[in-house]
């Protein structure tokens, strides 16, 4: 789960973290006021969306009086603001976050991450802050610093002093930067993140260190436990689609093809799509319908999957174990019928109960094409469309 | 023989009572020499009563003691499965099979950290299998965790993936082409996890009764890149490898909290070109996996 970079901020602040003061604004008139309140001369409005990138596409301006404060925030706000994370139709700006300006001598980058290989959390920490860190990484990878905490000792004043040293920042400034270090560290752990992220970390002219941006994945396996957290949570961001598949218990994501696939389990599902591109389609979301598939969740399924207009035929490919065969058929007849499903369907099941999932199927009377193999499947899908 | 588990093997069931670890232990004990190998259940507040004929014990430690045990699978639910797994390795069991799906990754990380410091510190090392994970079955002898045991044929054929119905798919085709298995392992969908490709590719390797191996993985995270280069030095035995993801958008989870595509080097494309340098038979196509098995041995 993602949150706003507001959210994220307050969340450091809680932690110990120093950032700039700033007033969430959900209208222009909000943001004018939020800047007369703050005093001072300058204001940085900044777009709240999910993804990053922000800057780049026009969703963060610098002003120098009110009325650019206001001219800014009505630019900003409702726009449509097109990042590299947002894909190419954009994502509608619905909130502003107004804060002071800051004085920025030297940005860096911070963050902490779940390192897979070493099992520990890793910290990394980079003079190139304020840039994209994947360009840092691929063009200057020596410029990346990591330590690997044990989450058992948290991270030590002897790593954090380290990782500061050797990002350059100034020895007066060393200990307000292990502090914020070890802020974020403890914010990351107690809030069961997946990735806190802040870049720029910045040096101001009085040798403060303060956070210029935050940018947070949480766990959701660990949503449960982290109510503060699931209350954060913007649903204006969220792709309706898979918002609306997650009441269902269904893993649903859409993709850029016409082909829509159900599958159980996520590893089949990723060679289902993978199948109908190899056989000359493109698929046109993923979908796992999980262990246990009940009529209401197959129909669900297909009403979501129809819902997006590329979807010219369908392709349910079921591997039968615990799920039963029978159980998948009744559930795809039943949500044919229901959907008056008007798009070629080519089903595939395998395992438990396969032989009478396939005759109910059969005795519909329902035009579905039936298919031995996952490519024999695809093959088809592919043909009835085409 | 096989890898990790056989007809000997005695096994406890942590979460036997709970509707999840209920339904499979029945399962299990129905398959093979099950009924020998599920020898005892944990449950604290039910110590001295018994399920399906199987006893409960207050612990494990208990369980092991009374019953001699070795492995322990866990259904135990996500807030309470990472005490469990640290319970087996407290029990200095040999193998804890974890299939729980959910598991908060902070706990993962913090009790993978403990059974590290344990082992350094010259206590037994206990491997673990998963979270969020099938299982792992010898076919014929002994079935540990929720895959359809019907689709299995005993054989000489390894399969290892992370995924459940993508190791079905595999062993459903390796069955119907009159080849079986040897075992099957599923090592989960989890980024913070126990055993992995590299560690599963080694005991096949050492199996004399594997006589190939299909290897199966996914996008996101290092380990199939990590078990091929291990098997281009070391591995005796064909291997056909597949990756599923290629079709998969980078940033986004696809089911798995480990498919998640990070940095360059773990799509599917990567990982694929990495398998293919390493001597392996790499298919782009998963309904070939069994045919290809059978023209390399």
């Amino acid at each position: 789960m993602k949150i706003h970079e507001y959210q994220g901020k307050e969340l450091l602040k809680k932690f110990g973290v120093v950032v700039p003061r700033g007033v969430f604004c959900p209208s222009v008139d909000d943001a004018v006021k939020a800047a007369e309140t703050l005093g001072g001369k300058v204001w940085v409005v900044k777009a709240q969306i999910h993804a990053g990138g922000r800057g780049k596409g026009g969703g963060v301006k610098v002003a120098k009086s009110l009325d650019e404060v206001r001219q800014y925030a009505s630019e900003i706000l409702g726009m449509q603001l097109v990042t590299h994370q947002t894909g190419p139709v954009g994502q509608k700006v619905r909130r502003l976050l107004v804060e002071e300006g800051a004085d920025i001598r030297k940005e860096y980058y911070v963050a902490a991450l779940t390192d897979r290989t070493t099992q520990k959390v890793a910290m990394m920490a980079s003079s190139e802050g304020g840039m994209d860190i994947e360009k840092v990484a691929h063009d200057t990878p020596e410029k990346i610093l990591k330590v690997f905490i044990d989450p058992i000792d948290g991270l030590s004043d002897e790593q954090a002093a380290g990782l500061a040293t050797g990002i350059g920042v100034p020895a007066d400034s060393v200990a307000k930067a292990v502090a914020a270090l070890k802020s974020l560290y403890q914010c990351y752990m107690e809030t069961d993140a997946s990735l806190a992220e802040i870049n720029p970390l910045i040096l101001e002219g009085n040798g403060n260190i303060k956070a210029i941006d935050a940018k947070f994945n949480f766990d959701s396996n660990a949503l449960y436990r982290q109510p503060e957290i699931v209350a954060y949570r913007d649903l204006d961001e969220e792709d309706p689609d898979e918002l609306e598949a997650s009441k269902f218990d269904l893993s649903y994501i859409s993709l850029d093809g016409n082909i829509g696939c159900l599958v159980n389990g996520a590893g089949l599902a990723m060679a289902t799509m993978d199948t109908i591109k190899l056989f000359g389609a493109e698929p046109a979301n993923f979908l796992d319908v999980g262990g246990g598939a009940t009529t209401e969740k197959v129909t669900e399924a297909f009403q979501i999957m129809l819902r997006n207009p590329k979807v010219k035929g369908i392709l349910v490919n079921i591997f039968g174990g615990i799920m039963r065969c029978d159980t998948i058929a009744t559930g795809v007849v039943a949500a044919a019928r229901e959907t008056h499903l008007s798009v070629p369907l080519v089903v595939r099941m395998k395992g438990t109960n396969e032989d009478i999932g396939k005759k109910i199927l059969s005795d519909s009377g329902l035009p579905i094409i039936t298919a031995d193999s996952m490519a024999d499947a695809a093959t088809k899908i592919v043909a009835a469309v085409s | 023989m096989s890898i990790l588990i056989n007809k000997d093997t005695k096994i406890i069931t942590q979460g036997i009572t709970g509707k999840t670890g209920q339904f499979h232990t029945e399962k299990c004990q129905e398959y093979a020499n099950g009924k020998n190998c599920f020898v005892a259940g944990v449950n604290p507040k039910k110590a001295g009563e018994s399920i399906f004929g199987i006893p409960i014990f207050g612990s494990v430690k208990d369980a092991a003691a009374a019953t001699g045990a070795t492995v322990s699978v866990i259904y135990v639910p996500p807030p309470g499965a990472a005490a469990a797994i640290w319970e087996a390795v407290e029990a200095d069991l040999d193998l804890v099979v974890c299939i729980t799906e959910g598991i908060p990754v902070r706990d993962m990380l913090v009790v993978r950290n403990k059974m590290l410091r344990k082992e350094a510190a010259g206590g037994k090392k206990t491997l673990l299998l998963g979270p969020n994970c099938p299982g792992l079955i010898t076919p014929d002898e002994v079935k540990i965790g929720i895959m359809p045991g019907h689709i299995h044929r005993k054989g000489r054929i390894g399969v290892v993936s992370r995924s459940g119905t993508l190791t079905y798919e595999a062993v459903g085709q390796l069955t119907e082409i009159g080849l079986g298995q040897s075992s099957a392992v599923g090592t989960g969908g989890d980024p913070i996890n126990g055993l992995k490709h590299i560690d599963i590719m080694r005991l096949f390797n050492d199996d004399p009764d594997t006589d190939a191996v299909v290897m199966i993985g996914e996008i996101g995270g290092p380990d199939e890149a990590d078990a091929a280069v291990w098997c281009k030095a070391n591995m005796k035995k064909p291997i056909v490898g597949f990756i599923a993801g290629v079709t998969a958008p980078a940033g986004k989870r696809m089911g798995h909290a480990g498919a998640l595509i990070s940095g360059g080097a773990d799509t599917a494309d990567a990982k694929l070109a990495i398998m293919e340098e390493c001597g392996f038979t790499v298919t782009r196509d998963p309904s070939e996996m069994g045919k290809l098995i059978k023209a390399l041995i």
